[in-house]
């Protein structure tokens, strides 16, 4: 179980702003802090590795406490054990795809945990290459692969997916997954892509101006009407079409177009990209006792 | 005749010099690009002085502290055992503080244009500050590292006013190349300080061409 309790006072844009956010994950899930950027995600992983200091904290890892504030326990990051994906990869340039991941190999920690991961995230090409002739999802990948070297408590990743097309982006999310069940890892991921998070997530945290207004099941923070659907999936919209009396509206799920057909009504309350969500109710099963 | 002990001393001077300032620069140039301290300006002020202060201002008031006549001196030279005017060590000292400058302004623009997420990465990673310093900060700054070093030495062997101030004029313990060619102006040996002068001119301006080629990439397009 992680606990994690954090209280600072930031300078945002627009002034002043008290984060005050309490957060628990339990073993082996998948979490999002979703919000507009400046909401204060950011800052908050940034505590949990360390990096920032809190005005009052609490944190405690599997029963080891990494903060607390009012017993004056504060832990430097080199000794929480996190794997942390910075926004900008921060791959270190003098040294090449294998030896930034050797790099990060503890003291008597066993090499072949490197050329396992480079096999799992497929960096077997790349791994005698400098950081300056990688793509950006390149990047994202040894980012990733290195920050799981040591085997973290918690995975931390911050936006990590922003910088890249579509195709990629689904290609990396599928990698964070492979790796957060392969791996039996507590992961916390930043994002603001409602898509991205229904995807990944167990549990969502919304965050706005450094608090926690919603959490829960992605769905059902996304979602204002309960709908009871058994397939359903996010997309963007990306095209309106008049059709006699009908509308056709184009959505975009995944790196996949769908075409829905919208009445009126339907069309009044939605406008080209805006997120919706795409459901079905028509496979629901019976059942039915014999007798 | 020329003498070629004046210059073996400067590039004596200069090596010393350079190799001194390095261990010092490294630590006050990493200090500077990372502290939030108030002193900061202070210290940086003091850094940058020997730029714009005429060399003997600054040679004079070491010569002033450093005279036996005087408390501080004569304290070094008691208890010490180390008499600064008029010696080598008061020289490479001089050279030092003269061309900190040139070797913490390059370190230490080095050290801010990295971007601070790749010391965090190394922390997060479980490395020490130590640890980051020499395997991922210094290795990703060594164009800054070059260009420090050979400007503090090419400043080293130009230096005149200073050294003359508080070191004298003593043939193979302080009497350096620019000094030798001033003296033999003096006694209107024209062709030995042209001999000196070219010498000079010629190996700083290999030295600093070399940076150039380095740091501008054209020597390894012309290996590749």
């Amino acid at each position: 179980m992680i606990h994690i309790a954090l209280q600072k006072e930031l300078t945002a844009a627009n002034g002043a702003m008290q984060l005050d956010v309490n957060i628990n994950i339990e073993p082996g899930q998948l979490v999002t802090l979703y919000g507009e950027s400046g909401a204060g995600k950011t800052s908050i992983l940034r505590m949990i590795a360390g990096l920032l200091q809190t005005d009052a904290g609490l944190i405690t890892v599997n029963q080891k406490t990494w903060l607390d504030t009012k017993k004056g326990i504060c832990l430097k990051p080199q000794q929480r054990k996190i794997g942390f994906v910075f926004q900008d990869y921060a791959l270190f340039p003098n040294m090449t795809v294998k030896e930034n991941l050797l790099f990060a190999l503890e003291k008597g920690q066993n090499k072949e945990i490197v050329n396992e991961l480079i096999d799992i995230i497929e960096l077997g090409d790349l791994q005698d290459r400098k950081p300056i002739n990688l793509s950006g999802g390149q990047k994202q990948r040894v980012a990733l692969a290195r920050a799981l070297v040591r085997t973290p408590e918690i995975l931390m990743l911050d936006e990590p997916l922003s910088a890249l097309d579509i195709k990629m982006r689904t290609k990396l999310q599928d990698y964070i997954l492979k790796v957060h069940k392969q791996f039996n890892l507590t992961t916390i991921l930043i994002s603001h892509e409602i898509g991205e998070v229904i995807k990944m997530s167990d549990t969502v945290f919304s965050i706005e101006n450094g608090k926690i207004i919603k959490q829960g099941k992605p769905i059902e923070v996304f979602t204002t009407k309960q709908v009871s659907g058994k397939f359903q999936f996010s997309g963007e919209i990306i095209q309106i079409e008049k059709e006699d009396i009908i509308y056709i509206v184009t959505i975009l799920i995944g790196s996949n177009f769908v075409k829905i057909v919208a009445e009126e009504d339907d069309i009044k309350a939605i406008a080209v990209g805006d997120n919706v969500i795409v459901a079905s109710k028509a496979f629901n099963p019976l059942l039915q006792k014999i007798n | 005749m020329m003498d070629w002990q004046p210059l073996v001393l400067t590039f004596k001077l200069a090596l010393v010099t350079t190799l001194l300032l390095l261990v010092i620069s490294v630590p006050l140039s990493y200090w500077l690009a990372h502290t939030k301290s108030r002193v900061k300006p202070f210290i940086e002020t003091l850094v940058s002085m020997p730029l714009v202060l005429p060399p003997t201002v600054l040679g004079f008031y070491m010569l002033v502290a450093f005279s036996p006549a005087n408390a501080f001196g004569s304290w070094l030279n008691e208890y010490l055992g180390i008499q600064l005017i008029f010696s080598f060590k008061g020289l490479v000292l001089a050279s030092v503080i003269y061309s900190l400058p040139f070797m913490v302004h390059p370190i230490q623009a080095g050290f801010s244009n990295l971007p601070s997420s790749i010391t965090e990465a190394s922390y997060v990673l479980g490395k020490s500050k130590i640890t980051t310093l020499f395997k991922v900060l210094l290795p990703n700054i060594k164009p800054s590292l070059l260009t420090g070093v050979v400007l503090a030495f090419a400043h080293t062997i130009g230096e005149f006013g200073v050294v003359l101030m508080i070191g004298g004029n003593m043939p193979g313990k302080t009497k350096v190349a620019s000094i030798a060619i001033y003296d033999e102006v003096e006694a209107l040996n024209y062709d030995v300080a042209n001999w000196y002068s070219l010498i000079l001119f010629a190996i700083t301006f290999s030295i600093l061409l070399l940076v150039y080629l380095v740091n501008g990439g054209y020597l390894k397009r012309f290996w590749k």
